[in-house]
């Protein structure tokens, strides 16, 4: 095995890694997300007051940031594996498509956390 | 008290074929094995199937036995024909077959010598011999695994190795984590490169294998912990 090839099997396991490190943020941000979303919504809530607690909190934009961060390193790498074994998309095609899904819905996901945070202003 | 006949579909042809349905005189404790030396015995005499011991030794007798991946030898008709009286038996899934229930099964013996799967050491015969802690937790992890007899039934039933050709599979990426966990040996380095390179990182946990290995033995821990190693060698700079 060459040092090219060592390379990008190195970058391989690190794309797993990672893919694993998310998935336990992952579980950890989607509870709260769950459970705040319960909790709050009980007794009725409007998007005004939605906003109205969001609206220049730090504590909510950091939390949703690193939810949208470990989305983006999470998800592509399982459709990728996915678009390989059910598509048949060849290992450099596969990683292409990971890395823009990945940058995809970090824009997308931070624009969001970005627009609640200042309430679109 | 069991029916008069039994009613058995076979596998018939390479990879095109058809099932060719059979009446077999049932008895008492009879096996999937027995029904088919029966048909090519009485009935259907070219047909090609792989048995040697009889007894759940040699593991050459692995087939499709409605649906899931067997051993004929050590499976009762009893066991696996319901209500309905039917018998299906096909060749082993993910192996080119050659003819009827006969599989071709270089390609699953090529994935364990790409796994790194024979022992190397660095000892002569004027050495000491090495002193091995039977109670070590590298002794008794490769103890879990020794034992497999390269049957192929965890091939057969992984979904990865239907997947991805170049998944190494259960049995190849068991034997790896037995001599991972071999002492003695000295090519750890390029077995590590070689199971993620074949995929050890791509198994889905499903733990098919685990559950149809008649031994016993779980690949699906086995390639858990190979994949542990391989992080752990990358991390460190060692792959």
């Amino acid at each position: 095995m060459n040092d090219v090839d060592v390379k990008d099997l190195s970058a391989e396991v690190r794309r797993y890694h990672w893919q694993r490190i998310s998935a336990m943020v992952l579980a950890l941000c989607v509870l709260v997300h769950l459970l705040v979303m319960i909790v709050a919504v009980r007794g009725g809530l409007s998007g005004a007051e939605i906003l109205g607690r969001t609206q220049g909190s730090w504590g909510f934009a950091l939390f949703y940031g690193i939810f949208v961060l470990a989305c983006a390193v999470h998800v592509p790498l399982g459709l990728s594996n996915i678009a390989r074994e059910w598509g048949g998309l060849r290992p450099r095609a596969a990683l292409w498509l990971a890395r823009g899904l990945g940058a995809l819905l970090l824009v997308l996901g931070l624009r969001s956390v970005v627009g609640v945070y200042t309430g679109g202003q | 008290m069991v029916q008069a006949s039994l009613n058995v579909s076979i596998w018939r042809g390479g990879s095109e074929g058809n099932f060719v349905s059979y009446d077999v005189p049932r008895q008492d404790s009879q096996t999937v094995l027995d029904v088919v030396t029966y048909v090519q015995r009485h009935l259907e005499p070219t047909l090609a199937y792989r048995f040697s011991c009889r007894v759940g030794m040699c593991g050459s007798c692995a087939m499709t036995v409605n649906g899931k991946a067997r051993w004929t030898c050590r499976t009762h008709v009893s066991k696996v024909v319901g209500s309905s009286g039917q018998l299906e038996v096909a060749p082993l899934s993910n192996l080119p077959v050659i003819k009827d229930l006969a599989t071709d099964m270089s390609g699953f013996f090529d994935k364990w010598a790409q796994a790194q799967g024979r022992f190397v050491g660095n000892k002569t015969r004027h050495d000491d011999f090495a002193r091995v802690q039977p109670s070590s937790p590298e002794r008794q992890a490769a103890n879990a695994g020794i034992e497999c007899i390269g049957c192929a039934v965890c091939y057969s039933s992984c979904d990865v190795v239907q997947w991805r050709p170049d998944f190494l599979g259960p049995a190849a990426l068991n034997r790896a984590w037995t001599l991972v966990n071999d002492e003695r040996d000295v090519a750890q380095r390029e077995r590590l490169r070689a199971v993620a390179s074949g995929g050890c990182l791509s198994c889905h946990t499903q733990g098919s294998c685990t559950e149809r290995c008649p031994k016993q033995i779980a690949p699906t821990a086995a390639i858990a912990g190979l994949k542990r190693r391989v992080v752990q060698a990358v991390r460190a700079g060692q792959l």
